[in-house]
């Protein structure tokens, strides 16, 4: 189990689109629209070799954020929250080591993923994917979404004692 | 609020200046988050409100409370904007700014990047992501220090590398220089049965052939909007097979051709079948390959109606009869157009990226209004052939039956003028014209059949 705030943990659960950020060449913060899954503690984010160039920053500097700030993609869920980690890629192996890893997360909340897979054929570099797992470190809550409003922040239990 | 917005084009385009159409898009999302590297290392990103100002290319953004945004370096704002669907979610669409934020509530962009799948449709983006998906798992098995490829099912490979449904083409002509020599009274069914696998492999080879020659010249890498049906097969685009595998392949169908040809000459002892069989590959090679490539040089239509016209039927007639005659030749002329069509509509989604290459097809030369024309003479001309090999005596008078098939050319051309410059809604204009030359092939394949039976019952 993890340490985030129930209320983020259910933002996780139901979010379609979280905004991953990313330090893009020169420190540029580079954010991207992705589909975020929860799990045991850990986030999951996923991303095609298409589009890797997030990839290519994580594997310069891990530091990320995950904003989950839409209440479109919240399912009317007002709540925010802004989760700060440390990413690992998991990318021995594009063609399945997905699958084995977040596709059953992935099809609770996009249960559509099947009918792509079915014609994997069509595209498969869309299905040559690897796994960004984020552990989180730091979590800003804002309830209701009021950013006007100081967050609340809470760390994770290691951050928290160093 | 701005309502309009002027068009953005994205994908694997280059960011570029910020523009006021940029802002006056950002202004259609409803919430936008600010981002920035903080102090201790980590990205922040917040949501927050805000109002553009296009005109003077700032948006004024609400600070988020007890956070600082630093004016001290880059700053990034992110539009973006999902429709849940059921199962799922669709009208994807987002806009990133770059730029400086003065510590006064102004923020001024200076790089923008963004996709809407409205705009560039989600398969176009991911094409023109085909050489950053390259370029990472190059980088990937440099780091792992070994080759890390795309990979497909065996099945599914085999499918996608030799473009299999595409033997519907070969069918329709060899099964109708069967009948007709059937007709004529000649028919051994494991002949015909060879000349159908003979002529499939040969078909195979050559789309494979066709397939390594469009990836040399970059014709296929240009190529940013294939559909199921156009692109050629993309796995060397994609690195699932390497141009040395695919040469194999291609070397092993030819092989599997020759040597099925090289059967059927010898049992049926046709020195006018190894003309025909060599002329097919020689054809079917030269499409693409140097130093002919007559598909380069305007002359690929007519190239793919000879294969698949006289060459295919009346080779599969040959074997048969062992002769050639005047019926099947006319006959030839009806799959020869019909499939030279086929090759014709599925030009025209890839006109810009074969041009781009020096593939001067005719979609490539020529007006929409010329080659929707064109398309309606050619169909309706097959049909003529038909009319007039029936009334001039040739063919069967049951084969009239093909005729029934005109309002399916009629709509295919329709649907040329609905949809010609969208390539993703082509595709069922594409598949309605594949399915014209297997309705008219199978609508002849049963007159024929109709006329067979007659003459049995009669004798």
């Amino acid at each position: 189990m993890g340490w985030l705030p129930d209320p983020v943990e259910r933002l996780l659960d139901v979010a379609l689109v979280g905004e991953l950020t990313v330090i893009g060449r020169g420190g540029r913060p580079v954010t991207h629209p992705l589909i975020p899954l929860y799990h045991e503690g850990k986030i999951y984010l996923h991303s095609s070799t298409l589009f890797s160039k997030k990839l290519e920053h994580i594997k310069r500097d891990p530091r990320v954020s995950l904003s989950l700030s839409d209440p479109v993609a919240t399912k009317g869920n007002l709540d925010r929250a802004t989760i700060q980690g440390t990413a690992r890629l998991i990318e021995d192996d594009p063609h399945s080591d997905w699958e084995r890893l977040i596709l059953g997360l992935w099809r609770q909340k996009e249960p559509m993923i099947d009918d792509f897979l079915k014609v994997r054929v069509a595209l498969p570099l869309f299905f040559e994917r690897a796994v960004i797992e984020i552990t989180p470190e730091r979590c800003l809550y804002w309830a209701d979404g009021l950013t006007d409003r100081a967050p609340a922040e809470t760390l994770a239990p290691r951050a928290e004692a160093a | 609020m701005a309502t309009r917005t002027a068009p953005m084009r994205s994908g694997s385009v280059a960011a570029h200046a910020p523009t006021a159409a940029d802002l006056e898009r950002l202004a259609t999302y409803p919430h936008l988050l600010v981002s920035w590297v903080d102090d201790d290392g980590y990205p922040v990103s917040v949501a927050t409100s805000f109002e553009t100002d296009a005109t003077a290319g700032t948006v004024r953004l609400a600070a988020p409370a007890g956070m600082a945004i630093p004016t001290d370096r880059e700053v990034g704002l992110l539009g973006s904007h999902i429709h849940p669907t059921t199962g799922g979610y669709d009208e994807r669409r987002y806009l990133q700014l770059w730029g400086r934020f003065d510590g006064d509530e102004t923020f001024a962009p200076a790089r923008a990047w963004g996709w809407d799948e409205a705009e560039t449709p989600f398969f176009e983006y991911s094409e023109r992501s085909v050489p950053q998906s390259r370029r990472y798992l190059e980088q990937l098995s440099k780091e792992k220090g070994r080759t890390i490829r795309p990979r497909l099912s065996p099945f599914w490979l085999v499918l996608r590398t030799t473009r299999l449904p595409f033997l519907t083409a070969t069918a329709v002509p060899v099964l109708l220089g069967i009948v007709v020599a059937a007709t004529d009274g000649a028919f051994t069914w494991w002949t015909a049965l060879l000349t159908l696998i003979g002529g499939s492999f040969a078909h195979l080879a050559i789309n494979v052939t066709n397939d390594i020659f469009d990836t040399l010249s970059g014709a296929d890498d240009a190529n940013t909007t294939p559909t199921q049906f156009s692109g050629g097969s993309r796995v060397a685009v994609y690195d699932l097979v390497s141009i040395r595998g695919l040469t194999w392949v291609a070397l092993g169908l030819f092989g599997a051709a020759a040597a099925i040809g090289l059967l059927l000459v010898a049992v049926t002892g046709s020195l006018l079948l190894v003309g025909i069989g060599v002329a097919g590959i020689l054809v079917g090679v030269a499409y693409t390959a140097p130093p002919l490539k007559l598909v380069y040089r305007g002359l690929g239509e007519i190239a793919v109606a000879i294969g698949f016209g006289p060459i295919m039927l009346l080779g599969a007639y040959v074997v048969q009869t062992g002769a050639l005659a005047w019926e099947p030749l006319v006959l030839s002329m009806v799959p020869g157009a019909l499939i030279a069509l086929i090759l014709f509509v599925n030009e025209i989604p890839d006109r810009r990226s074969d041009a781009e290459a020096g593939k001067r097809t005719l979609p490539t030369r020529f007006s929409p209004d010329v080659i929707r024309t064109g398309y309606l003479v050619v169909a309706l001309a097959a049909f003529a052939v038909i009319a007039g090999g029936v009334v001039g005596g040739l063919m069967p008078w049951p084969t009239l039956i093909a005729l029934a098939a005109v309002p399916l050319a009629l709509r295919v051309h329709a649907g040329l003028k609905v949809h010609y410059d969208s390539p993703y809604t082509l595709m069922a204009v594409m598949g309605a014209n594949v399915n014209l030359n297997l309705v008219v092939g199978g609508l002849l394949l049963a007159g024929y059949l109709v006329t067979i039976v007659g003459m049995a019952l009669i004798q």
